[in-house]
């Protein structure tokens, strides 16, 4: 056929980032039947990833630092445009993202509360996080940032687990609107002071900001939106949010949110203000490595299933601010493919918490056990996500971490000799998991619940262990485009060499 | 063939066999072993492909085999991941492929192929017997192993890890075989799950060679750091490289060690892991609770020898700092010697071996820290013959006292506690040969084992080179090793049966015997190729065909000692042969029921060695301790819920307090004046709401977020110009 897909003139980017919503807009006219519902929202999702799979397979990497380019202009008067475009970086975020939605879809198959409003949520969260990964332009960064966080709420607060969900989700929506309106305020004074009239971040970054402002401003932008990745000690809310949402959105929190806060204080933070970034990160650092260890050492004792999961993802995003504070370029590297792997690796667990939860109705990790007997597919796609959480070599986790600690140890060696005891507390969780969840004896109060899940919950499995395996054997399916990305910004920002 | 080409093809089989084996035929035993011992043969004859052809080639480490592709993009450049056959190599993949392949033969036997189903067993738990009836009565025979298929996809996972550890060219590959291995170890101790202590030693293996794992990762940091590169060729080959390396300090002066030194220092303690020493020595032991052909091939031939390899591969990098060179003789020479006491004191067949194991490979890193290259390399290849020898003829004594406790049907007899044992000579004789075999040349008996030629050369170069404190400490540990081989071959073989199960056992079956008979070949011959020139009447003979070959891999072909001095030859046979005699001596006339002989004279010492030192105890007390009491009530009970939770949930009061009081003092008196005449407006106006509003929260977002789209696109369509 003549219709080239990676036409030029195709805004795909434009349609990635506004699919949803509308499709969100349109569930909610249509009449409230679950299994209509369920399925109009699966096809879009899966149009949507099948669109975001274009982009991936589309980036040339050997062409321009952004592509799929789009720019509409909005606000002239303050130099806010539509402009979007993704790079090395931002291109498998954006896959992340349709994968995180595809498989969350249809491991919401069974929510039957007000189905129609739910999808509806899910679907402006993933907008606004699509906007994020795509948007060069400051202002609609901020704009869609805001976008993926309001929805978290009700999702959370009407969706989630009864014990804690109003907690969890008015202690989510505090720190995370407060950690963007520190931001904003950085970004607004930005603005002000680059005196260029745009909200353009490749403008702001030729701005040339004087050095006590960057010093000033760096920590305001970078922790604002660290705060999202769950930068210690601000975390707090990660896992107790975590626990109280709905599997889906477990997924879509730690799989994706995380991501944008860390993308967010990379774009905004490290890339804007670069001088600021070397003058303060080596205390950033040093938060990181709390989060590293710290998380780990909480995880290994949980006897909520959940919570160990959520301190994990506290370890594990810790590893990406890890990575980008050593500014260079094997950190920036190994944290990028850190976003990706352990967005993945991340929606597998909670998706498997979840199917063992709607069948045991527990999550204490004392009162199951022999799980695997029942639900074969989701113990393999547990221990791949364990191994991949391990840093196991053959799987993506070893293809993120091996190139952080690289680039910690260049940077700072002793901060690399106590992060990597992480490694170890986490291989000692897992296989606690492992061992008391998935094998030995079936108490009996749980037996007669659990049964093997549904053929399409084995397929969400297999799609999300197919990236961990697939990126952890061929690496080179993926980490060209994040090197090339990374290579791209190195001089803008001064990363060290190898 | 293309010799670079056979290369990537070894470990590719049995990679091939674990995939083969889960997905199709994991029902069918039959198929599964032919799929498991075809690969292991496949691999084995490209090995011997590429091992012929290597050894016919002149000056074989000046050019050796192989080729690279690309791997992981970074920073600049990329790994690659690479196949390297130099002479240490050919050696290696000799001996691993060969110790494999017989391995995975012997696991047929021993897993009871062809024989009934049990009649309780289930899958977790080792096989209990079967009920066969023959006419009018019936009797209990062994029965097939129920995880039969699962044992051999496994094993084949292990044995692409190992293969791919010895071919690799660079520390990456390298690395990634290492922690395949250590994946497939997990498995395959803990492979009967449903024994608890089986899973508890599968946790702690893996744990423990983690901490190892964990420092060597941060040395293969830092070595890419310094040079830029992992492939051994590019550092190991290259004098500048090298002088670089012992010039700079190491970063943040540690220790005063050159860069070098931290480097080797950082991957010796992945070895200390891997291979077992102390103070990480203490999962090794336990891993004995895997099926036998499991101990054979991964806690004896392969996988703890992997740990050797590769700081036998990467000696040139460890050879630039005295000091990393110190640690290793020092803990090499300890470990060598503890464990030896360790072993005198156990009963379980198996475990003695164990402790023997970890007392070898002491040996190994001794010779490595003393510089004794060609000494290391050459016990690590004889060690893995006569080890996996020992351990699958233990193996078969286990299986010999089994069958002996199915016909008594006294299942609380251990069958592997050698003093349930005694006489099995006569009942077991390929056994008992084969095992005396490998039992002599563990304790380096004189001239005719390999064992005795490595160790002696161990020996020789601790002497030659005045290493007088390791010298004596492992010439104590031969003593030892021959004395607790001696009592092992006594209590097992030697002697009358001392139980009712021991009258009863029964010879294995040949695709057990099989493997041991070519393993007590290699026993015997693997030292007649590195027998030093310099020794009296022999010497010469044979020429040193070891230490020419694999000293080629050095850059600086390492020297033979110049001359021969008879002290550390005396003392080798010396211990060798008194050590056995005195086995012999205490333990040839133990009877049903009689205590250890040396528990009296021993006293109190001999309940320290027989719990091994307290170790394990000391290290639960210590680090598990701390570990559990950091995790939960100081980290998350302390300072996650109530330092930093506690500090939010006090601004939240805060913030509602003030709340209240902006609500009492200024809201109500002030701000509701006005607002109530607002408020009226707005009653009027809610009348029209009420028809959009339908008291849902979530829709009155939903029309927000519908709102701004709309702007949005009103923007697009009209006001802006693309």
């Amino acid at each position: 056929m003549g219709l080239n897909v990676f036409a030029e003139e195709i805004p795909y980017l434009l349609i990635i980032t506004l699919l949803p919503i509308v499709a969100g807009a349109l569930l909610l006219a249509l009449p409230n039947r679950h299994k209509l519902i369920y399925n109009v929202a699966l096809g879009v999702a899966t149009v949507t990833l099948l669109l975001t799979v274009l982009v991936f397979l589309g980036f040339d990497i050997n062409g321009d630092q952004y592509q799929f380019a789009d720019e509409y202009t909005w606000l002239p008067q303050f130099g806010i445009s539509l402009k979007f475009a993704v790079d090395g970086i931002s291109t498998p975020l954006v896959l992340l993202t349709g994968i995180v939605m595809f498989t969350g879809v249809i491991i919401s198959q069974r929510i039957d509360d007000r189905p129609r409003e739910f999808f509806a949520f899910m679907f402006i969260l993933a907008s606004g996080v699509f906007g994020v990964f795509v948007s060069l332009d400051l202002f609609m960064l901020f704009f869609f940032y805001e976008i993926a966080v309001f929805p978290m709420y009700l999702l959370i607060a009407i969706w989630g687990w009864k014990e804690t969900r109003e907690y969890a989700a008015m202690k989510l929506t505090l720190y995370l609107f407060i950690g963007s309106v520190v931001a904003l305020i950085g970004a607004l004074a930005m603005y002000f002071t680059s005196g260029l009239n745009t909200f353009d971040m490749v403008d702001l970054a030729a701005a040339n900001f004087s050095t006590e402002f960057q010093n000033l401003w760096f920590p305001f932008v970078f922790l604002g939106f660290a705060v999202l990745g769950g930068i210690w000690p601000f975390h707090n809310w990660s896992p107790d949010g975590h626990v109280a949402a709905p599997t889906a959105v477990s997924m879509f929190h730690a799989g994706v949110l995380m991501k944008l806060g860390a993308f967010a204080a990379l774009r905004v933070g490290i890339m804007l203000l670069p001088e600021g970034a070397h003058t303060h990160m080596w205390w950033v650092i040093l938060l990181a490595l709390v989060n590293v260890v710290y998380g780990a050492f909480i995880a290994m004792r949980q006897n909520d299933f959940k919570y160990v999961i959520g301190f994990s993802s506290v370890s594990h995003m810790g590893l990406v601010v890890m990575g980008f504070a050593t500014l260079n370029q094997n950190g920036f590297i190994g944290a990028s493919v850190q976003m990706f792997s352990h967005g993945v690796m991340t929606a597998l667990f909670f998706a498997v918490v979840g199917m063992v939860y709607d069948q045991a109705h527990t999550r204490q990790i004392p009162e199951l056990g022999g799980v695997g007997k029942y639900m074969k597919i989701p113990t393999l796609a547990f221990i791949i996500g364990g191994l991949v959480s391990m840093g196991m070599p053959g799987f993506s986790g070893f293809v993120a971490e091996f190139p952080i600690f690289m680039g910690v140890w260049q940077a700072y060696p002793w901060i690399a000799i106590v992060a990597v005891i992480s490694i170890v507390l986490t291989a000692s969780y897992i296989i606690r998991i492992v061992s008391k969840v998935f094998f030995g004896e079936t108490p009996a109060e749980i037996a007669d619940h659990l049964h093997d899940v549904t053929r399409s919950e084995k397929l969400a499995l297999g799609v999300l262990a197919f990236f961990l395996v697939g990126l952890g054997v061929f690496p080179g399916m993926m980490v060209p485009m994040f090197a090339e990305g990374v290579r791209q910004i190195a001089p803008l920002i001064g990363l060290g060499g190898f | 063939m293309n010799p670079e080409l056979l290369i990537w093809l070894i470990p590719l089989p049995p990679l091939l066999a674990f995939g083969v084996i889960t997905l199709f035929t994991n029902r069918s035993n039959a198929a599964s072993s032919w799929v498991g011992v075809g690969s292991a043969f496949i691999s084995w004859v490209l090995g011997l492909l590429v091992f012929i052809q290597a050894i016919g080639i002149d000056h074989f480490g000046e050019h050796p085999f192989g080729s690279s592709v690309e791997w992981l993009p970074l920073g600049s450049g990329a790994f690659s991941i690479g196949v390297l056959v130099d002479p240490l190599t050919a050696v290696m993949l000799f001996f691993v492929t060969t110790t494999v392949l017989m391995i995975f033969i012997y696991s047929v036997g021993y897993h009871n192929y062809g024989q009934p189903k049990g009649d309780h067993d289930q899958k977790g738990l080792p096989p209990h017997g079967a009920t066969v009836e023959h006419g009018d009565h019936s009797h209990t025979v062994p029965s097939v192993e129920p995880m039969y298929a699962r044992f051999f996809a496994f094993i084949g996972l292990f044995a692409f890890g190992m293969f791919t550890l010895v071919v690799s060219d660079n520390l990456l590959t390298l690395f990634v075989g290492w922690e395949i291995m250590g994946l497939c170890s997990y498995l395959l101790i803990g492979f009967w799950y449903a024994k608890p202590s089986a899973r508890d030693a599968a946790k702690k293996a893996f744990m423990t060679t983690r901490v190892g794992d964990v420092f060597m990762l941060l040395g293969i940091a830092y070595l890419y750091t310094e040079t830029g590169t992992l492939n051994f060729r590019n550092i190991l080959y290259n004098q500048e490289v090298l002088d670089t390396l012992a010039a700079n300090p190491a970063i943040g002066g540690f220790w005063g060690l050159s860069a070098a030194g931290l480097i080797g220092l950082l991957l010796f303690i992945g070895t200390v892991g891997k291979s077992a020493q102390f103070p990480l020595h203490v999962w090794l032991p336990d891993a004995m609770e895997g099926p036998t052909p499991v101990s054979a091939m991964i806690h004896a031939a392969t996988m703890v020898s992997a740990g050797v390899y590769m700081v036998v591969r990467m000696f040139p990098i460890l050879a630039l700092d005295e000091k990393t060179l110190g640690t290793m003789a020092v803990i090499g020479a300890f470990t060598a010697l503890m464990a030896a006491t360790i072993a005198v004191a156990q009963n379980d067949v198996k475990r003695v071996l164990a402790y023997s194991t970890i007392s070898q490979l002491g040996f190994m890193v001794a010779a490595l820290g003393i510089g004794a290259y060609i000494a290391a390399a050459f016990h690590l290849v004889t060690h893995a013959f006569f080890k996996a020898l020992l351990f699958l003829g233990s193996g078969s004594v286990i299986h010999g006292m089994e069958h002996g406790v199915l016909h008594t049907g006294n299942h609380k007899v251990d069958p592997q506690d050698m003093f349930n044992m005694g006489g099995l000579r006569k009942k077991m004789p390929i056994t008992f040969w084969t095992f005396l075999i490998g039992g002599f040349a563990l304790s380096g008996f004189p001239l005719v084992t390999a064992g005795f030629w490595s160790k002696d050369e161990i020996l020789a170069d601790a002497w030659g080179h005045h290493h007088y404190v390791v010298f004596w400490v492992l010439a104590i540990a031969a003593l030892l090793t021959a004395f607790y081989t001696g009592r092992q071959l006594m209590l097992t073989f030697g002697g009358e049966a001392r139980t009712e199960e021991a009258k009863h056992a029964h010879e294995s079956v040949p695709s057990m015997t099989w493997p041991l008979m070519i393993l007590s070949f290699f026993a015997i011959t693997a030292g007649w190729v590195g027998i030093p020139e310099k020794i009296p009447v022999i010497g010469g003979l044979l020429p040193n065909w070891f230490h020419d070959f694999v000293g080629g891999t050095l850059l600086k072909h390492p020297e033979a000692l110049s001359s021969f001095d008879p002290i550390p030859l005396i003392t080798s046979v010396i211990v060798a042969l008194g050590g056995l005699s005195l086995g012999w001596l205490v333990y040839r006339n133990i009877k049903a029921g009689d205590e250890d002989p040396l528990k009296k004279p021993l006293g109190e010492i001999y309940g320290y060695i027989q719990n091994k030192w307290y170790w394990d105890e000391i290290y639960n007390g210590i680090f598990v301790h701390l570990a559990n009491l950091l995790s939960e009530p100081f980290t998350y009970r302390f300072l996650d819920r109530t330092v930093i939770d506690g500090s939010l949930h006090w601004i939240a009061q805060r913030a509602f307090g003030l709340g209240g009081w902006f609500r009492d003092k200024i809201d109500g008196p002030i701000v509701n004046g006005f607002g109530d005449f607002v408020g009226s407006f707005t009653n009027r106006f809610g009348h029209v709401m009420r028809y959009v509003q339908t008291g849902r929260v979530q829709q009155y977002m939903i029309w927000a977020a519908l709102v701004a789209f709309g702007g949005l696109f009103y923007f697009l369509a009209f006001v802006s110009t693309p």
